[in-house]
């Protein structure tokens, strides 16, 4: 019941019936999702970039570490 | 409390208390960006002056609100590591200037193309905007000082300077639309007296605030991790995360 009157009073307040209207904005939806995809893309590298950044060291360092624990036998493998 | 600050210059402990953070703190950030993303764009009314082209507002003020707040924080970092030689806290803002930037430009941008519809221009020279434009190349500054550098320790007294020195805009960033005429509009929000939009438009936009706030400390964590990890390449506990391999 809570749940129900919850979704309707969402409804209620929802100012876009359709998503042509969400998309079309009355005329200033080439701004508006513009600025939202340019802003999206920006924060998102801006997380992406140190998580990999971190992760290509340390897997640099990991490959580093184990070619020096097995450097002579690989070596006599290679040759 | 002195013993905290002796944790803090510990990289092993501050890597570890960064991750621990960035576990809760970063999923908070995410849902209080989707909820204030959707209250903006879909449960708000259009303003009555400027239509829906005001629903930039959501993007806009939050991340130049973070971005002259960051500077702060930039510049205090730089501050200790200046006076204190705090390696961690070169660390922190080094950390601080490509978010910092990254924010600008958004708000840069963001404003620019709100103007379009607004005033009918993508840019004037005024003195809220050139002095944005300025908080960009000071960012863009301290993140090219730092690679100018062979030797980390000059970079990181060079880049403080920088920072301490660029305290100077953001008083002026923040006064400039009551300073100058500018076709800028004055602060919305106000700490002292009412604020001029309307609380239906207002939550949302706090919303957004808080987590812009998240978003740049997780920004920032991630990149003291990964700052951290490149810098203490020889000791065993990086060597031991390397080896951990999906762990870590």
């Amino acid at each position: 019941m809570i749940l129900q009157a919850w979704l309707a009073r969402l409804d209620q307040n929802l100012y876009f019936r359709s998503v042509d209207s969400l998309m079309d904005m009355d005329g200033h939806g080439a701004f508006v999702w513009s600025a939202y995809l340019i802003a999206g893309l920006v924060l998102v590298a801006i997380v992406v970039v140190p998580v990999r950044r971190k992760r290509k060291f340390l897997d640099r360092l990991a490959g580093e570490l184990k070619r020096r624990e097995g450097g002579p036998k690989a070596m006599k493998e290679g040759d | 409390m002195w013993s905290f600050f002796h944790k803090l210059g510990s990289p092993p402990w501050l890597f570890g208390i960064a991750g621990s953070i960035l576990r809760w703190l970063l999923p908070i950030t995410l849902v209080a960006l989707a909820v204030g993303l959707v209250w903006g764009l879909l449960f708000t009314h259009p303003d009555f002056r400027q239509g829906n082209s005001y629903r930039i507002i959501y993007i806009h003020v939050p991340a130049a609100v973070v971005a002259l707040a960051g500077y702060y924080v930039m510049a205090i970092a730089g501050a200790v590591s200046l006076i204190w030689k705090m390696k961690m806290a070169d660390v922190a803002m080094k950390a601080c200037a490509p978010i910092g930037a990254a924010l600008t430009f958004i708000a840069l941008v963001t404003g620019s193309i709100w103007g379009k519809p607004t005033w009918g221009t993508w840019w004037v020279w005024d003195a809220r905007i050139t002095s944005m434009l300025i908080l960009l190349f000071l960012y863009l500054g301290v993140v090219a000082l730092y690679e100018a550098y062979d030797n980390k320790e000059a970079a990181s007294k060079a880049c403080a300077v920088l920072s301490l020195v660029g305290t100077v805009n953001i008083p002026i960033i923040y006064k400039s639309v009551d300073w100058w005429y500018s076709l800028h509009q004055p602060a919305s929000i106000k700490f002292t007296g009412e604020s001029t939009i309307d609380a239906s438009m207002l939550y949302p936009l706090l919303l957004m605030i808080v987590a812009f706030y998240g978003l740049f400390t997780c920004c920032m964590l991630l990149n003291m991790r990964a700052e951290l990890v490149e810098r203490e390449a020889r000791t065993n506990w990086v060597r031991k995360l390397a080896g951990a391999g999906a762990r870590r």
